[in-house]
């Protein structure tokens, strides 16, 4: 523990150094990389990265300040949807738990978070957002969900509970876009569209 | 633990670093390989290629940009007062802003539209709608001023407005809210079935522009969103796009959201015309004001109209048609061609594209999937074209660029997509920043666009500019479409909410851009055309100050005569004749704005003096060197004295 202020130390001094040497050559290079094209910003840009300590965390702050939620999380990092879920909205999200991505058969997730399918990923992930911004009781008003993957969920009863797409509400919480409704399960997108 | 995460971290960031210098150096390719800068940079003394009309939502006006630099020229006051021309405060514009619920100095302009003659942009007026007390303005291209303002009755939320046929025959307003026809005292509860939801046809006078409400449909009391005329083949129909006909009055985020698809009314405006024509309609007892600005007398009038003719659609086979459209449609567009009809289910991935031919395939085929209130519903497939299946989240409105593309904003997911109209595969899409409402290509709404550029006019700004406090003027983003894939050109503020915007060739307009108004032709009541016309007439506590002003000074400068107690008229006209040399009026506690008179032109202002005293008057406009010395004093003295009217200048 006593060597982490050397550690800092020396690593600090060795990034300005690096820093230094490495865009020196290119006083012109860091000038120029404000105008870069929108496309290379893309992924740094947008609202996700703002920063913002004041107002109602969002649905992605929600998710990303949840211990629980690591693997969606890491899921939606790997889909590229962080600016998605920061959008006024309304957005309701199905929130699984690590414990709900852990029951997925062995694999799954190590599957869906390789590059190549992050289409398919981002198919699963949008299955759990709605647009719209309804309580747990309010739910219960409705028969079924458009999903923001373009398919329908279903919502069922059960006594007090409610279950979309066959995964139960476990808890709620409000966002400053939405509402995040904690789930038992992975709702998995059924293959083809009625 | 912490050591651990530390040093990944700084890993990280060195990491991250690295590759931050590699990309600065690469982008720095991607930047001078880029023109962005050259394209939207329009060198001083040069002008911009294009007028850009952008809507100003909840500040009630129009402001007028150039493209593709993003500049401010003007701001239009249309049903806003407006304290910086004195338009809304002066005696003669107080008159625009009338309704038949009394003077309405605000409402919430939406959707301008520039008129056409066979379905190309002409240039010749912009109409606006004001949304929240129903009205249409119509506004002057070569004076830049509201010109006429008709208030629509039976209807409340305008917003499916103010949409133009293909050779201005109509400027046409469709209510969100559908209401009582006629208002009457009645439980909210029983609005299903009992509310109506009117679309009005206000015709446009060839010659003058002069507006008139011809008919008004009477439709099932859903919310008519938004809409647009056929064009070409489909020229005669106009669509509109419906949401709510679970027929909710509370809580419509859910009620409104439970069918899974809502409507777009195909509605043959030809064939109402011809049936309001041969006697049909009924004529309904009403109360809405008709309010005009003339040009000569610089003066405008309202007029209380008494009468509408209304429509009952199910007496008219044939004119009206239901296309079922997925969730909750939002924006209802039509190719330049005529021959499709695009609905955007806000809250869907998709947009759904109608076919014409199709739909008069299937009425001719009777292919309807039953009725709603009388109206026929035709089949969702028989009359789908296709679906584009865009990837994006929440699509609301669609431009077309003249060259088979289409550009739809997608609010939620903050992007524009562009796909192929046709084969409804997706070209390419950009983001924007943040939250995209509509978007504009100039004569996007037209058979003939100009698909150079595109301008996205976003809900929320957050962070792409210098944060002012919690409010923050909206953004705008342009782009350049001349290519297959779009590029981001440039961030711009805007003024108010821009809703929708339209757009033009600068030559359309700046040629005939007027210049001053004619002495020679200022017919207004109290206008002082000659030096010894300036004069102070009293009639018992009344009292007309006729006033000239030309560069420097006032004529007269000195009046005395006035009591506490009157209502003086200060009638200014302001005698230059050269370009761009406007005169301001403002006096001490005066309790409007003040006035700023364009050359030619006569304004009035109404002072109600309380205090005794000599009070100043003075020129609110830099108009030259001696501007500081253009002033001029009042003087004031109790309400029983018996001075006398006197006024000089020079003495």
């Amino acid at each position: 523990m006593k060597t982490q202020p050397k550690l800092k130390l020396f690593l600090c001094a060795f990034l300005a150094l690096f820093l230094g040497l490495s865009c020196k050559n290119e006083p012109k290079a860091a000038t120029d990389s404000s105008a870069a094209s929108d496309d290379q910003n893309t992924k740094v840009q947008g609202q996700a990265f703002i920063e913002d300590d004041g107002s109602t965390p969002n649905v992605l702050n929600i998710a990303i300040g949840s211990e629980d939620h690591t693997t969606l999380v890491a899921a939606v990092q790997a889909a590229d949807l962080e600016n998605a879920l920061v959008n006024a909205g309304p957005l309701m999200v199905f929130a699984p738990t690590n414990e709900a991505f852990a029951a997925l058969p062995e694999g799954t997730v190590d599957n869906l978070l390789k590059p190549e399918n992050k289409d398919a990923l981002a198919n699963i992930l949008k299955y759990h957002v709605t647009p719209g911004n309804y309580s747990k009781e309010f739910l219960k008003k409705f028969k079924k969900l458009g999903q923001a993957n373009d398919q329908s969920v279903f919502i069922e009863v059960k006594g007090d509970d409610v279950y979309v797409g066959g995964a139960k509400i476990l808890a709620s919480v409000p966002a400053g876009n939405g509402i995040v409704h904690v789930v038992d399960k992975v709702m998995l997108p059924p293959e083809t569209e009625e | 633990m912490k050591k651990i995460r530390y040093s990944t971290l700084a890993i990280l960031a060195l990491a991250l670093t690295i590759s931050g210098c590699n990309d600065a150096s690469k982008s720095s390719n991607g930047a001078l390989s880029s023109s962005a800068a050259e394209k939207v940079y329009v060198a001083p003394g040069e002008q911009d290629e294009y007028y850009a009309f952008l809507s100003g939502g909840y500040s009630g006006n129009l402001t007028v940009y150039g493209l593709p630099s993003g500049r401010m020229f003007k701001e239009i006051p249309v049903f806003s007062q407006f304290p910086t021309s004195g338009y809304g405060y002066s005696e003669e514009t107080k008159p625009l802003l009338n309704t038949s619920f009394g003077f309405v100095p605000w409402d919430d302009l939406h959707h301008p539209d520039i008129s056409q003659t066979n379905g190309e942009l002409d240039g010749r007026w912009i109409f606006v709608n004001g949304n929240n007390t129903p009205r249409i303005a119509r506004v002057s291209l070569s004076t830049f001023e509201t010109e006429e303002i008709i208030e629509v009755p039976n209807s409340a939320g305008n917003h499916s407005s103010s949409f133009i046929t293909e050779n201005t025959e109509y400027v046409v307003a469709g209510t969100r809210f559908s209401v009582p026809v006629p208002q009457r005292d009645m439980p909210i509860n029983e609005y299903k079935g009992n509310f109506k939801g009117a679309l009005s046809f206000i015709s446009v006078a060839p010659d003058n522009g002069r507006l008139n409400m011809e008919f008004q449909i009477l439709m099932p009391g859903f919310n008519y969103d938004l809409s647009h005329p056929g064009r070409g083949k489909s020229h005669g129909w106009f669509f509109f796009s419906t949401y709510n006909t679970e027929e909710a009055s509370s809580l419509l985020e859910v009620m409104a959201s439970q069918n899974d698809k809502d409507f777009i009314a195909a509605i043959n405006w030809k064939k109402i015309e011809e049936y309001v024509k041969n006697g049909g309609g009924t004529k309904m007892a009403a109360n809405y004001a008709h309010n005009v600005y003339d040009e000569e007398s610089h003066t405008g009038t309202s007029t209380m109209k008494k009468e509408v003719i209304t429509v009952d659609p199910t007496k008219v086979p044939g004119s009206v048609y239901f296309l079922p459209t997925p969730k909750s449609p939002h924006g209802c567009d039509v190719d330049p061609t005529g021959q499709y009809i695009i609905g955007s289910g806000k809250l869907s991935a998709d947009i759904t594209v109608h076919s014409f031919d199709k739909m008069l395939a299937a009425i001719e085929g009777e292919k309807f999937d039953g009725e709603a209130y009388g109206i026929p519903i035709l089949k969702f497939e028989e009359v789908l074209a296709g679906t584009v299946k865009s990837g994006g989240l929440g699509p609301l409105h669609t431009e077309f660029d003249g060259k088979g593309n289409a550009y739809t904003t997608f609010f939620i997911s903050s992007e524009v997509v562009k796909w192929n109209v046709g084969s409804w595969e997706v070209i390419d899409r950009k983001p924007t920043y943040y939250s995209v409402g509509h978007l504009m290509i100039p004569g996007g709404n037209s058979r003939k666009p100009f698909g150079k550029y595109v301008v996205a006019m976003n809900k929320i700004t957050k962070d792409r500019y210098l944060p002012t406090g919690p409010e923050m003027e909206h953004s705008a983003q342009i782009y350049d479409i001349s290519g297959e894939k779009m590029e981001l050109l440039y961030d711009f503020p805007t003024h108010g909410e821009p809703h929708y915007a339209a757009g033009c060739p600068a030559e359309l307009l700046a040629s005939k851009s007027q210049k001053i108004y004619r002495l020679d032709e200022n017919k207004h009541k109290y206008a002082t055309l000659g030096v010894d016309d300036a004069r102070v007439e009293r009639q018992g506590k009344e009292v007309h100050i006729y006033m000239s002003t030309i560069r420097s000074h006032f004529n007269p400068d000195n009046i005395e005569g006035i009591k506490v107690g009157d209502k003086v008229y200060f009638h200014i006209t302001n005698q230059e004749q050269d370009f761009d040399v406007p005169h301001g009026f403002s006096i001490i506690g005066q309790n409007s704005s003040e006035l700023l008179i364009m050359p030619g032109q006569t304004k009035s202002s109404v002072w109600e003096p309380k205090q005794v005293g000599v009070w100043p008057f003075y020129c609110t406009d830099f108009c030259s060197a001696l501007h500081q010395e253009m002033q001029g004093y009042i003087r004031v003295s109790p309400a029983n004295s018996n001075i006398e009217l006197s006024w000089s200048l020079g003495e």
